[in-house]
């Protein structure tokens, strides 16, 4: 066989296998989008935002699951996100070049990949088993572990990525370091991070295991954050595991919601990141 | 070298007028972690005088210019011994105020790197750095650099609009701009045309000559066109050795040494 035809047929094989792969993946992503549409529109009515998770074969809503998976996921957010920014500036600008950054770095690397359920497990051992009962607050503290490595490491690649030339003309200037960072670099990679801290909030508000053993769930309204509290991962898990075919509807109701709001959060980490680098 | 530098300084003092020191290397070491990158350097650096340093890649012309304004502290590995001194300051002594010092020896780079922010606060980031001013007195001191710069005609109607929507040959003159506009003493350019055209090259070198009326400049560059054309002084450096320094017109009509005429005849470099 000749060169040319021989490496046509590798090119075409090696093509076709690559794309089968890629519809193999798409299928099945598909398939879920599907399925949740499907059964989860069909399950949507007004009384879901309007009233709380009902006892089985009773009319009700996911509103107090709604709004602790709100509370919870914004507090989380809140709190780990300034930890996150502040530790990815000082791996990125500080400890660049010092075992102590790299070090941070690494360890924090397996924070990141660390399994949801040790972190749960963790703030039910040091937290929750201490002050004897499962809250929204022991849930906040899990939720915001979760966040805290993905923002630091958002953050020290944002950074990193700002170019050496840049921050050398700042200094040129005569500029405090504080400044450079606080005025220039941190500014030049405002939407990565933004990014970062979405996908971060994305993230969480899908987290189910962290929850199970902190803010358990709750079948009323609450926003006492010392008692344990509803959230739609937990209620979705409950309802689903359930034999009662109204709880089962509403778990795809809650399914539909939290596929919605995450879908949301990744567009729109997309959009603001490809702002930034077009 | 010292006799060089002195022998060049004799022999201009009958041409121009008291010719002083600005920046002086003596013995001067450099070292990127174990590599030694620049051996004994012995050099002056005049006021009001424009000083190029040519060679070919590598040979630590910009390793030099960086010393000036120690942009090596930023990186742990780098270190420099010997003497080197602004206007008697000892630049290398820790006790220097770092920041104080970039204030009075400005830079410019060999890609624009405007910062991501309006032109105005490009030119402005710097001055409030040092001075305390009046909106209006910021005003003129915008307008004065940026016609200093020779920028002002192109961007007076969009001085909010950002830094980074100008053409390259603008951004480097933009960073011109912000360099001079905190006024400092000396103003040291990395190859500021090599990444320009030829026409934003020309604007930049005509600028270069009307600066040197308030500033001292040095400026690394491996065109040795640009070195002879803009230059007053050039100093040959050939694998981090300084080889030949003297008026630019006698280094390149006549050099000292065979090395220098090599590189500046083409026949090396």
């Amino acid at each position: 066989m000749d060169l040319v035809r021989r490496r046509k047929l590798v090119n075409a094989f090696a093509l076709s296998m690559s794309m089968l792969a890629v519809a193999f993946g798409l299928f099945w992503l598909f398939w879920i989008l599907v399925d949740v549409f499907q059964l989860g529109i069909g399950a949507v009515r007004l009384s879901l935002f309007t009233q709380m998770t009902p006892p089985p074969g009773s009319e009700g809503g996911l509103l107090n699951a709604i709004v602790g998976s709100l509370l919870q996921v914004g507090l989380a957010t809140a709190i780990g996100t300034p930890f996150g920014v502040l530790a990815g500036v000082y791996l990125a600008e500080y400890g660049r070049y010092g075992w102590l950054g790299r070090s941070t770095l690494f360890i924090n690397d397996i924070l990141l990949s660390a399994p949801s359920i040790v972190i749960g497990l963790f703030v039910y051992a040091v937290y929750v088993e201490r002050v004897g009962h499962f809250s929204a607050l022991a849930g906040v503290f899990a939720l915001a572990l979760i966040v805290v490595p993905v923002v630091i490491r958002t953050t020290e690649n944002m950074l990193v990525l700002v170019p050496d030339s840049l921050r050398e003309a700042v200094y040129a200037l005569g500029t405090p370091k504080w400044k450079v960072i606080t005025k220039v670099t941190l500014r030049a990679s405002r939407a990565g991070i933004v990014t970062g801290v979405l996908l971060a909030v994305a993230r969480i508000s899908g987290e189910t295991a962290p929850l199970l053993f902190t803010a358990l769930s709750n079948q009323f309204w609450t926003l006492d954050l010392d008692k344990p509290m509803a959230t739609l991962p937990v209620t979705i898990f409950k309802f689903a595991m359930s034999p009662f075919a109204d709880w089962q509807r509403m778990a795809w109701a809650g399914v539909f919601l939290i596929t919605l709001g995450v879908l949301g959060l990744n567009i729109a980490a997309r959009i603001l990141f490809r702002q930034k680098h077009r | 070298m010292n006799a060089i530098a002195a022998e060049t300084a004799m022999m201009n003092e009958s041409s121009v007028a008291a010719l002083v020191t600005q920046i002086s290397f003596r013995d001067f070491n450099f070292y990127y972690g174990k590599y030694h990158a620049l051996k004994n350097i012995n050099l002056d650096i005049y006021r009001g005088q424009v000083t190029a340093f040519i060679g070919p890649s590598g040979c630590g012309k910009s390793t030099l210019l960086r010393t000036m304004n120690r942009m090596y502290d930023l990186y742990p590995d780098q270190r420099a011994s010997g003497g080197l001194l602004l206007e008697g300051m000892d630049v290398l002594d820790k006790s220097v105020d770092i920041n104080r010092l970039r204030a009075r020896i400005g830079m410019v780079f060999q890609k624009p790197t405007p910062f991501p922010m309006s032109i105005y606060e490009n030119i402005a980031f710097g001055v409030k750095l040092q001075e305390r001013l009046s909106r209006a007195q910021m005003d003129d001191r915008v307008e004065w650099a940026l016609k200093k710069a020779a920028l002002w005609d192109e961007v007076s109607g969009i001085l909010n609009q950002s830094g980074m929507s100008l053409s390259g040959g603008q951004q480097q003159r933009l960073c011109i701009a912000r360099g001079i506009a905190v006024k400092p003493e000396v103003l040291l350019l990395d190859e500021p045309t090599s990444a320009l055209d030829p026409i934003s090259t020309m604007r930049i070198e005509e600028l270069i000559a009307e600066l040197k009326e308030d500033f001292t400049i040095v400026i690394v560059t491996h065109n040795m066109q640009q070195a002879a054309r803009i230059s007053d002084y050039t100093a040959y450096m050939y694998l981090g050795e300084l080889v030949e320094f003297g008026v630019t017109d006698q280094i390149f009509i006549k050099p000292g040494k065979k090395q220098t005429e090599d590189y500046i005849t083409g026949r090396f470099g």
